[in-house]
């Protein structure tokens, strides 16, 4: 009986113990981090490549290499898109965070604001080389204008115009398209036979969102006031949802069923040539390992309204890219410090861009040969001349999710028949403006 | 219950022999015997509080906050809010509260659709599975596999099948039948109300058949014979004997499926991903858009708290109407 209350009392010890513990250990918000574990870090890795696995093979032997550089040990998970952006809230909301994660570019901003990410100042930006190591247009992606950045550029993407040559030649289109109205052309040439002009991933409210906002600019709209407000129904940023989903909805060149996706099934159906050409982001290794040879197709820039890509209403993709960040309550401040050295540095910069099919935001790494071969130039070209970095305002992410979401139920009613005009086009894009923080 | 008492007694009797050699140890015994049970009972109700008290208390506190993006790394700062997030949710005339009263009022249809549906399919099978035939064992073993499926595997597969182009949905209703002019987006859209109501009674009917399965074992066939031997039809032995005797059994299995299926955020969120179609917007989605995706976690929180209350109200009187019917049937 005594052995039993002492195990009982034990039990309720340890219970308690464990709560306690549970509670303090969450609300760390010291605002400068630590050294007090010197030896580890935690690393968050974002899914770049064709799968989880694919991640850890590449990332594995390079946290070994730092490793042995620095006897830091480096803990590594790779999080699936889906996941991202909860994972990091979480890790935001309870302190409970990796040491160094990666973001996806266009969050910079929105997650600057929460104050959980490390600020790159002059100082912390020596401790990594300098800031001019980057490129411009990628630095445009990682914060609040007139603020320390929130993270620095690690893999820049860009969109491009992939084409299948095949496809083209059977239908004698001899060139990609340059301006939308070739694109609906050559598109309503190639829609037949169970095949389609263009794919799209019209469930999927982050890829719509990036293109509603290249359209706007060629409209010469905007999505935000000069100060940060939300302006969703101006007639430029009607026009430009408008044409994208007209794609669909009048022009017929994106097959009906591309509504529902948004498990990249675009790029599987492309691989598998039921569509001819896809608006993509470094798609060569997603092809790839869906048995698409890089012989099969072609890249050329996304089109414009008409000209050539170029700046102001004249640009055809979204800085796109991965940013690295540091959690400003990090237990191994140098040692974050000295990875995100390491992973920016040339040789690693080469690799790792080479691996994900990426290309480099560090200028030296860039100007390496293999960057300006094939789909790279194209990638590259399109990067330095005619890419524009996404609103770097605190409510990014929310605009994200209400106007991809927006232009993801004007598809849905594309698919079903129903008219997008003018009006359904102001009416969703009002709805989801009333959806926005008002503060 | 009669059939169990020798089972209980069997119980009791242990015990009382472990006590009767128990006074060798006795000295501050009763107060020890008594005390026993509520020491280990202890972690439990502590890890109860723990995991179910205090986060709904915090989420409470949160509702009374602005907690937006830039509080969450020390929500404590945030400033308080007072009733201000109640009020952006029940003003019903501004897009935030419109949107929740017309995701609350789907929510309902929803859950009213899909409970009835899967009781009347769970009790119907049930009654057609109560006579002993060759196969039974086989069938009553492959109408719970829906239930015993992990969520997540099973509504991915109705995802599959509900896709437009390639889904074995419309292969059948469209391609093999022919009963649609062209394929049927069942994902999006208004069919997307449908394909949820689907999943959701296909997935929640297991559950009544078995809670029914097992309240019909309590229902002695010498009933059902006097009512044959007085001329009662099946329908009416159902009617009389069959359905009053199972009220009991009924009250608690509606209100279960009630709160689960209101409260059910897995089947929407595996089938629509984080943005439900209008259609399909129910209300705990709702909540969790409204919460991570605008990042307005007082919003959210207000949002939650009032569901609480609502499921507490429906629940309170419920249970008050149901018992008070009892009552006055056992007079």
């Amino acid at each position: 009986m005594r052995r039993i209350r002492a195990a009982a009392a034990g039990a309720v010890a340890v219970s308690l113990l464990t709560a306690v513990t549970a509670c303090g250990g969450g609300s760390s918000t010291s605002d400068g981090g630590s050294n007090d574990s010197p030896k580890t870090l935690t690393y968050w890795a974002s899914n770049q490549g064709a799968d989880i696995e694919v991640d850890k093979k590449v990332l594995r032997p390079e946290l070994d290499k730092f490793e042995r550089q620095t006897g830091i040990k480096v803990e590594l998970e790779v999080i699936p898109w889906s996941d991202l952006l909860n994972r990091i809230l979480t890790a935001t909301t309870s302190g409970q965070g990796p040491d160094v994660l990666n973001i996806g570019n266009t969050w910079s901003a929105s997650l600057q604001a929460t104050g959980a990410l490390l600020p790159w100042d002059a100082k912390n930006f020596t401790a990594i080389g300098g800031k001019d190591r980057f490129v411009d247009s990628a630095l445009g992606s990682t914060g609040a204008h007139g603020q320390d950045p929130a993270a620095v550029p690690l893999y820049s993407m860009s969109y491009a115009l992939y084409y299948n040559k095949k496809m083209f030649a059977d239908a004698g289109i001899t060139k990609p398209p340059a301006t939308w109205d070739e694109l609906v052309a050559d598109g309503r040439k190639l829609s037949k036979d169970g095949k389609w002009g263009l794919g799209a991933e019209g469930s999927n409210p982050s890829e719509n969102v990036h293109h509603a906002f290249v359209f706007a600019k060629q409209h010469g709209a905007d999505f935000f006031t000069a100060d940060g407000k939300p302006d969703f129904t101006g007639d430029g940023a009607v026009a430009a949802v408008k044409q994208y989903v007209d794609l669909m909805a009048k022009d017929k060149i994106i097959a009906p069923g591309n509504a529902e996706y948004a498990q990249n099934q675009s790029v599987s159906d492309f691989a598998k040539g039921r569509t001819a050409m896809l608006l993509w982001q470094s798609a060569s290794a997603n092809l790839e390992s869906q048995g698409m040879s890089d012989a099969d197709y072609g890249i050329a820039p996304v089109p414009v309204q008409s000209g050539a890509p170029g700046t102001g209403e004249q640009v055809n993709s979204i800085v796109a890219g991965i940013n690295l960040a540091v959690f400003k309550n990090t237990d191994n401040l140098d040692g974050a410090k000295k990875f995100v050295k390491f992973m920016t540095s040339d040789e690693e910069q080469k690799v790792l861009n080479t691996a994900f099919s990426t290309i480099p935001p560090v200028k030296t790494a860039q100007a390496d040969a293999s960057f300006s071969a094939g789909a790279d130039a194209v990638l590259k070209g399109t990067l330095a001349k005619s890419a524009v970095a996404m609103p770097q305002v605190a409510d990014e992410s929310q605009f994200e999710t209400a106007v991809g979401t927006a232009v993801k139920e004007l598809f849905a009613d594309a698919a079903a028949g129903r008219p997008v005009t003018t009006d359904s086009v102001k009416a969703a894009l009002e709805k989801a403006q009333q959806q926005m923080p008002t503060k | 219950m009669t059939t169990t008492a020798p089972a209980e007694a069997d119980l009791h009797d242990s015990p009382s022999g472990a006590a009767e050699r128990t006074p060798r140890f006795r000295r501050p015994g009763r107060l020890r015997r008594i005390g026993l049970p509520y020491l280990l009972l202890l972690p439990a109700l502590i890890l109860e509080l723990l995991v179910h008290l205090v986060p709904m208390v915090m989420g409470m506190v949160m509702s009374f906050k602005e907690l937006t993006q830039f509080y969450i790394r020390d929500w404590g700062a945030a400033p308080w809010a007072g009733l201000d997030n109640y009020k952006v949710s029940v003003d019903f005339d501004a897009p935030v509260g419109e949107a929740l009263l017309r995701s609350f009022l789907i929510t309902v249809a929803f859950t009213v659709l899909s409970v009835g549906l899967c009781w009347l399919i769970g009790t119907a099978a049930a009654i057609y599975l109560q006579d002993p035939f060759r196969g039974r064992g086989l069938l009553r073993a492959l109408f719970l596999v829906p239930y015993a499926l992990p969520v997540y595997a099973a509504v991915i597969t109705w995802v599959f099948m509900f896709q437009h182009d390639n889904g074995l949905v419309n292969h059948v209703l469209h391609d093999q039948l022919g009963l649609t002019d062209k394929p049927s987006f069942w994902l999006i859209g208004d069919n997307s109300f449908v394909a949820l109501l689907v999943v959701s009674v296909w997935k929640g009917w297991p559950f009544a058949f078995l809670i029914v399965m097992a309240g019909l074992q309590n229902i002695p066939k010498e009933q059902y014979e006097a009512a044959a031997l007085d001329g009662a039809g099946m329908w009416q032995q159902i009617r009389r004997i069959t359905l009053p005797s199972l009220r009991p059994v009924n009250q608690v299995l509606v209100l279960v499926l009630f709160l689960w299926t209101f409260n059910d955020f897995n089947t929407p969120y595996v089938l629509f991903g984080k943005t439900a179609p209008e259609a399909a917007d129910l209300i705990s989605v709702h909540i969790y858009q409204a919460s991570f995706v605008t990042w307005n976690f007082g919003t959210g929180s207000a949002m939650s708290v009032l569901l609480l209350l609502f499921l507490l109200v429906v629940t309170g009187v419920y249970l008050l109407l149901t018992s008070r019917g009892r009552k006055t049937a056992d007079v």
